[in-house]
């Protein structure tokens, strides 16, 4: 039955589990108590949801005139945030998508967290664009509907309203897709529960069954799932990134935006997956579904997608001096060396060098490294987009406009209270959902059990296994 | 008294592993028994072809889908900037090809995932509020189950369905009304 896995591939589940051991450990963490640590955690996320309320309400009260955007800079900490926590939320998907079709088999131990994750990044993305319009009550004007105003439609021809659609699309796939994995994992609690607990659940579940036709159409949407959201995923930054490359600044207005964009999203959000990962295998106590071999390939993504990014960063800079074009030449420089110059090393730093690191194979087995980059690269591609937005737009051709820009207290009080947010969701749904494909998990446990790998002690050695035990 | 009316009275066994699974359906075709449903807790490969399953159809529909989404965006922007209210942007002719591009695409993609998940469930019979009766709790977590429908059985059939479940080395059989 188990597919054929190369013998020195490394186990995805240690602890010689058997089915109803893997059921037992995925849904202990929604049956019982939350832990002191989950419950000051989420006091923390509300407190941050609370700050993020209310300086909306201070913004919508007050206008926009509470931020520090002048008429030089036009776009600030908003679409600096909008544009970080999207690339956030690239990762799920990724991780759903297209390692579904690649067959890598590690997708399993992480793909339901990643893909909440990038669900709750796109709530967060979506506050951005919304709020910074000023008059929240007229979002829906976004939305081309016959109206009694001409009908007047929203101009298609603009990369600000695909960005709604791609970012709509993407989160309306997302959910579906995520959805669809969740049913028969609600249906594995439900058939546990008594009480209202069962009915809640079988209303979650859908009434799922596990009949072998619903498993074999299940299997085949998710299939065709991962092929349209391959694509998708692509193209939700792509067009992200045409918000800038379509219009005239320079230094917004070139080719190499598209794929440095997506690389940069899959990085920032592999980064954010690891941070949440981490914390989550540790208080969840999943260390033997999420392990260390699902790190370091993670790791690995980091640091193709860091590299990728760092090639990006520089070939901006030589074809910006290549290009002889003098205003192009005066951005790369301003943004290097122009009063913004602290946030261009932090994003080199962050984003090219330290990922470097994951050169060697220790620190890629590191938790304390991992943990630590992954916060490194989520303030590296932080920086990333402040550099592009704000260092751009500070400096454009007439000096006599030049200006600078520094958030005040409500701005970051919305970034922070986006991350309380975030964090809300996330804690909220560890507590109600398997955080571990439970069907999924099960149906790699004979290939990838560490007791049905048995050629792995021959290979290796019993003593490197019960090593490599130890450290997972 | 279990209320039995409008129901079918279900014998089914429960196995402990896939690969015991796959044996049984073979050893079941072999015997040309009906098997009336196989539950498991995860997709277990191998099991379609043993029970004659066809290939789903759902990416056919979702072509459907995906095409429908893609008229409707094209169609509707042209029809919108050519028809309803031409504007001029930036000097570019009314019918803009390649500004729709994108807008296509992202409806294409929606249009197929929307309609073909909404046609999973609605096939599936899996909604909010639907309570399908188990045959027993523990599908969803370790046991793989084949379910024979013996409403109209005679004891010689079933006893041959117990037979059957005995020689393929079941974990154990139970009756059911659902």
């Amino acid at each position: 039955m188990s597919a054929t896995v190369s013998p020195i591939r490394e186990p995805l589940i240690r602890g010689s589990k058997t089915y109803h051991q893997i059921t037992e450990d995925l849904c202990a963490p929604t049956e019982r108590t939350p832990s002191a640590a989950w419950v000051i955690a989420f006091i923390l996320a509300v407190g941050g949801l609370a700050t993020y309320a209310f300086c909306l309400l201070w913004t919508v009260w007050n206008g926009i005139g509470t931020w520090d955007l002048n008429r030089t800079i036009g776009w600030g900490w908003d679409i600096t945030n909008f544009v970080w926590w999207v690339g956030i939320g690239h990762a799920g998907t990724l991780i759903s998508a297209i390692l579904l079709i690649f067959r890598q088999k590690w997708r399993t131990g992480v793909n339901r967290a990643a893909e909440a994750m990038t669900i709750f990044a796109v709530v967060c993305a979506g506050q951005f664009p919304l709020i910074h319009m000023g008059r929240l009550w007229l979002a829906f004007f976004i939305f081309p509907y016959p109206n009694t105003r001409g009908p007047l439609w929203v101009n298609f021809n603009s990369p600000l309203l695909w960005d709604v659609f791609a970012i709509s699309t993407y989160f309306t796939v997302s959910i579906l897709f995520w959805y669809m994995g969740l049913v028969p994992d609600f249906a594995t609690i439900r058939d546990r529960a008594t009480g209202l607990r069962r009915r809640i659940y079988n209303f979650l579940s859908f009434g799922w069954t596990g009949s072998a036709k619903h498993w074999q159409r299940w299997e085949a949407m998710a299939l065709i799932l991962a092929g349209l959201a391959t694509p998708l995923v692509l193209s939700v930054h792509t067009i992200v990134s045409f918000d800038f490359a379509t219009s005239i600044i320079p230094g917004w207005h070139t080719t190499i935006f598209p794929p440095y964009f997506v690389a940069g999203a899959v990085f920032s959000g592999f980064a954010m997956v690891q941070t949440l990962m981490l914390m989550t295998r540790k208080i969840l106590k999943l260390e033997e579904y999420i392990t260390m071999a699902h790190i370091e390939s993670m790791n690995k993504v980091i640091l193709l997608t860091g590299s990728i990014v760092g090639v990006a960063y520089l070939t901006e800079l030589f074809i910006a001096w290549y290009s002889g074009y003098i205003y192009e030449q005066f951005a790369f420089y301003n943004r290097v060396f122009g009063p913004y110059w602290w946030s261009y090393f932090g994003m080199m730093s962050c984003n090219v060098l330290s990922p470097q690191i994951f050169w060697s194979k220790k620190m890629r087995r590191s938790i304390y490294v991992t943990f630590v980059m992954s916060i490194f690269v989520n303030i590296g591609m932080w920086f990333e987009r402040f550099v592009i937005i704000a260092s751009t737009l500070a400096r454009d051709y007439i000096p006599s406009s030049w200006s600078y820009y520094w958030p005040t207290w409500v701005e970051i009080g919305l970034f922070a209270g986006t991350l309380g947010l975030f964090f809300t969701l996330y804690l909220i749904f560890v507590r109600v959902a398997p955080v571990v494909a439970i069907a999924e998990v099960k149906s790699i446990l004979k290939s990838s059990g560490d007791q049905y790998t048995p050629s792995t002690r021959e290979t290796v050695g019993e003593e490197a296994v019960r090593k490599s035990n130890l450290d997972y | 008294m279990v209320h039995t009316e409008g129901k079918s009275k279900v014998l089914y066994g429960l196995y402990n592993d896939d690969e015991v699974l796959l044996k049984a359906i073979s050893e079941a075709n072999h015997r040309h028994l009906d098997i009336m449903d196989v539950f498991t807790p995860f997709p277990v490969h191998g099991l379609d072809p043993l029970l004659g399953l066809e290939e789903s159809r759902l990416h056919q529909a979702g072509f459907v889908y995906g095409a429908l989404g893609t008229l409707t965006a094209f169609l509707g922007m042209s029809w919108i900037f050519t028809r309803d209210w031409p504007i001029i942007f930036g000097g570019k002719p009314y019918w803009s090809v390649p500004a729709f591009i994108p807008i296509t695409f992202e409806l294409t993609v929606l249009f197929a995932s929307i309609g073909m998940v909404v046609t999973f469930y609605t096939i599936c019979g899996l909604r909010p509020g639907v309570v399908n009766e188990n045959l027993d709790d523990r599908i969803s977590d370790d046991k793989f189950c084949v379910a024979f429908d013996t409403t109209h059985a005679s004891d010689a059939e079933v006893d041959e369905l117990n037979d059957f479940f005995q020689a393929t080395g079941v974990e154990e059989v139970n009756t059911k009304w659902i």
